[in-house]
Order: C-alpha cells, then structure tokens, then sequence
C-alpha cells in the first residue's frame, strides 16, 4: 500500500542573500512516520523546518502540507497550518519572561483552546507526559538544559499537533538526558501517532528513534530510505554518518565533507 | 553607496513595521498586561534621569543668560530665556535623547536576544505575531509616556533655572515665575510636547527593529544595541529639526 504523504517539498531553493542553502530539493514525509534529516552543520536542515512553518520564505518551488500550498496561504489559514505541526526548538526558545505555565498554555491562550481551567489542566498533563509534574510556576532560567527541552517538547505537544518538528532535540545535552529525550520521541510517535521530523547530526539518536532517514548533501536531499539501508546507501558520505562520531577523521579525508 | 541602499532598505523595514503596528492597534490587538508593564518599566523608571537631566540644564542655561545677558543689562530676562528654551527645545530633546539610550537600548537588547534564542520564531511557530507582541505594547508606551516625562523634565528644568536665576542675578522666585507666566504659552507648551510623541514613537521603532533584525549570536546583540542607541540619538536630533520646522509652519 502507498503511504499516505502528509508533507512534500518540491524544488525548493533558499538562499541568503547571496548564499544558497536549498537548491531543488525535494522530499516527502509519510503519515505517522519519523523521519530524521542528517547532515552537516550549515546544510539546511533547520533551515528545512522552518521553511514548513513558514518562519522563513523560499525562494521557489513548492512545499504542500496536509494538501494545503504552505507557500499561498493567508493569515488564517498559516495559523491553522501551526496550530496543527508543533516544533520544538534547539535552545528550546522558552519565553523567559513567562512562567512554565504560561509558557505551555501560550499556544493554547493564542489558539483559543478551552477554557483557562481546561488550559491548566492540559498544562499538567503534558508536563506528566515528558516527565515533570507540578514545575508549572518555576521560571525557564532557573530549568537545566534537559529540562528545558522537555518544558519545550511538552509546549509542542501542547494543542496536540497532527505533525511535530524537533530541531537538534539532543544537542547539548548529557547522555541520560539524550536517551530520556529519545524515549520521549518514540513514546509521542507511539501513543499519539504524531508524524515526526527530527533533525539531528546525532546518529545514535537518529537509529534509535526514526523510521526513515533523509540525507541532505550538496544543498538537496542526496539520498532517502529506512534506517536500515543507510550503511549500504554508497553515499560516501553519508557513509561517514552512519559510522558516527567514534574514530577520529584525518584532515586529507576531510576535504569531501566540506 | 551601499551605505545608502542598506539606510533605506532599513528605512523601508521600519515603514512597513510602522504600518503593521497600525494595523493591530486599529484591531484592538495587543495585550493591556504588557502595555502596562512597559509603561511602567519605559516611563515610570526613566523619571529620575528625565528630572535629574532636567534640573541641571536648566540650571546651567540660567547661569549662562545670567552672565551672558549681564553687559546688556539683560539678566533680569533669564527667566523668560530659560523656559522658552526648556519648554520648546530641551525639554522634549534632552529626555529623548537620554530615555532612548536607557529604554530603547533595553528594547534592542530584549528582543535581540529573543531573536538569537529563536524566542521570535517560537511566538510565531505558536501562533502568535511578535508584532502585536513585542512592537505594539512599546510603541503605545513610548508614545504614551514620554509626552508625560517632557512635562516633568519641563518643570524640574524651570525649577533649576529658578535656582541659579535667585542665586545669581539675585532675583526673586515670584518675579522668576511671573516672567515665564508672562512668556510662555500654551501653543510653546504644545510645541514641546508634539515633539515629544514623535520622539516616543521614533525611540520605539527603532529600539523594537533593531532587535528584531538581529542576527549572530551574542555578539549580535551587541552590535544592535550599540547601533540602536546611535540611530534612536540621530533620529531624535534630526528629526527635531524638521518637527520644529513643520510645527513653526503651521503655528509659526
């Protein structure tokens, strides 16, 4: 059977200003998939996300989510489109200003969710679900790195999004908290059957947790499939990834990496 | 060359953002908890150095017509000279000038920061329009506030020059405020206070612009404040110019 397929990038380029990022890129996402985007630093892959949401604008070709041309659509509609793919940010992008309530309520004060009760209520809920009951009144500066992410996972998830968007959601972090941060993916994808995108240059965290990987070289998506076939892409490079961060890597090797 | 292109490329972003503001307030769209707390934190916690500003100059203006005004027989006008100059020029500048460094600067720093944190795109990606936000609530409150603090700095400033008026010409304090009573106007109490909005809505824009268009990390940061602090200065000090221009054409 096809799999049903929630978002599609087509050809898509972004530059900026003089520096291109995405050139003719194309790639689709499956319903209640997890699907992790590898690839160097400054290749694009959260450039990739923010593109979906439309925090940036492309510069041409065409990115289609739920049907809908995330490229021509009004106001309105663009808040439907976030309301229904959550994100989670690198630095977890907390308002620091607010407390952990009003921080997870935020999306569903903006989105006119329930009542201010139903919202409180939904609040302890999520923070239950990644893990850390009753914090709602501490404030983002006084939370570790770990338990940011977490606060900011449980933000996402918080007006129950069709398809949500991790950036970088181990990076920085210890490895307890990265297994923990793992087991949440897989638990979300599991009991909610949230379609997921998670870009990561985390390979372990990217075979724990995805189904399908995509492999973002040379400004498009160089090669796709399951996890498994990635060791036998013939992608030189991505041969690398798949090798992870043990070993060391000579600079004469390196030159096909840049 | 490229310096003017990107000033007016900049000049076109604030246009647009400018107009974005409109929109939302004519919508209603904003939130009065914010309002409050930025009017609080722009106007209410710059009184001391509007008044502190204000004394001194006013004070320092007295003592110079005094002294300057002398060989003419001239001294006794101090009074007049001093408001005149308070109430129209320095007032409204001074505090401008001062307040954008303390508050606009904050402005930049603030959402300078939320922008390199990705705190800006956050609100979007939740829904919500940093414009309506972050710009609306500062922009009412500068706008709001800084007519206030100008009437403050205007009276603290005739204060000050009564002070060195008294002391130095030997005048009374009665005569010092019967002369500015007898000078000044409404429409001169007007002029400064005109001004003033104006000067509120420049410290504001910019302040709010130059941190969103952050970019580059902490250092980033930096560079905005810094910048926004010389651009808030330039366009209060440029803009007086022909604000006073414009006002002196309609009720020269």
């Amino acid at each position: 059977m096809e799999p049903e397929v929630v978002i599609r990038f087509r050809d898509v380029c972004k530059s900026f200003g003089p520096k291109s990022v995405l050139s003719g890129m194309s790639l689709d996402v499956h319903r209640g998939e997890t699907l992790t985007i590898v690839g160097g630093s400054g290749t694009g892959k959260s450039v990739t996300l923010k593109l979906l949401i439309r925090l940036l604008s492309f510069d041409s070709g065409a990115i289609e989510a739920f049907g809908d041309d995330v490229g021509g659509l009004n106001a309105r509609e663009l808040l439907g489109l976030r309301r229904r793919i959550g994100m989670l940010f690198q630095g977890a992008a907390l308002f620091d200003s607010l407390t952990v309530l009003e921080n997870i309520a935020y999306p569903l004060v903006e989105h006119d969710w329930g009542t201010q009760a139903e919202q409180r209520d939904r609040v302890a809920q999520v923070l239950e679900m990644v893990g850390m009951p009753g914090i709602e009144d501490l404030r983002p500066p006084e939370l570790s790195g770990g338990m940011k992410k977490r606060v900011g996972l449980a933000r996402a998830i918080a007006i129950e999004p069709d398809v949500i968007l991790y950036d970088e959601p181990t990076t920085g972090l210890d490895p307890i908290n990265v297994r923990r941060i793992n087991g949440l993916i897989l638990e979300l994808q599991d009991k909610l059957k949230m379609t997921s995108i998670v870009v990561t240059h985390d390979m372990e965290s990217c075979f724990t947790v995805t189904d399908r990987i995509a492999f973002l070289f040379d400004k498009k998506v160089a090669w796709i499939g399951p996890k498994e076939a990635a060791a036998q892409s013939g992608h030189e490079v991505l041969q690398r990834f798949t090798e992870g961060g043990r070993g060391i890597l000579r600079p004469e090797d390196a030159g096909l990496l840049t | 060359m490229a310096h003017v292109v990107r000033f007016l490329d900049a000049l076109g972003d604030v246009g647009v953002l400018t107009g974005q503001v409109f929109v939302c307030i004519f919508r209603r769209r904003f939130s009065t908890r914010t309002l409050w707390e930025q009017m609080d934190r722009a106007g209410v916690g710059s009184w001391s150095i509007a008044t502190l500003t204000a004394l001194f100059t006013g004070a320092v203006l007295a003592l110079q017509f005094a002294t300057g005004l002398q060989p003419y027989g001239g001294s006794l006008y101090t009074g007049k000279l001093v408001a005149l100059g308070i109430i129209r020029e320095l007032g409204p500048t001074l505090t401008a000038v001062l307040v954008g460094g303390r508050v606009g600067a904050g402005f930049t720093a603030e959402i300078g920061s939320m922008t390199v944190t990705e705190q800006v795109d956050a609100i979007q990606a939740l829904g919500a329009d940093p414009v309506e936000k972050l710009v609306v609530p500062r922009v009412l409150a500068c706008v709001f506030m800084l007519p206030l603090l100008t009437l403050l700095a205007d009276f603290v400033g005739c204060f000050g020059g009564m002070l060195a008026t008294v002391s130095e010409v030997g005048v009374t304090p009665r005569f010092y405020v019967s002369q500015i009573m007898d000078t000044l106007t409404v429409v001169d109490l007007f002029h400064g206070l005109f001004k003033s909005v104006f000067f509120g809505y420049f410290i504001a824009i910019i302040g709010c612009y130059m941190g969103l268009r952050t970019a580059g990390g902490t250092e980033g940061v930096g560079r905005s404040t810094t910048g926004s602090v010389v651009a808030i200065s330039l366009a209060v000090l440029i803009g007086n110019f022909f604000l006073t221009k414009l006002f002196l054409l309609v009720y020269g």
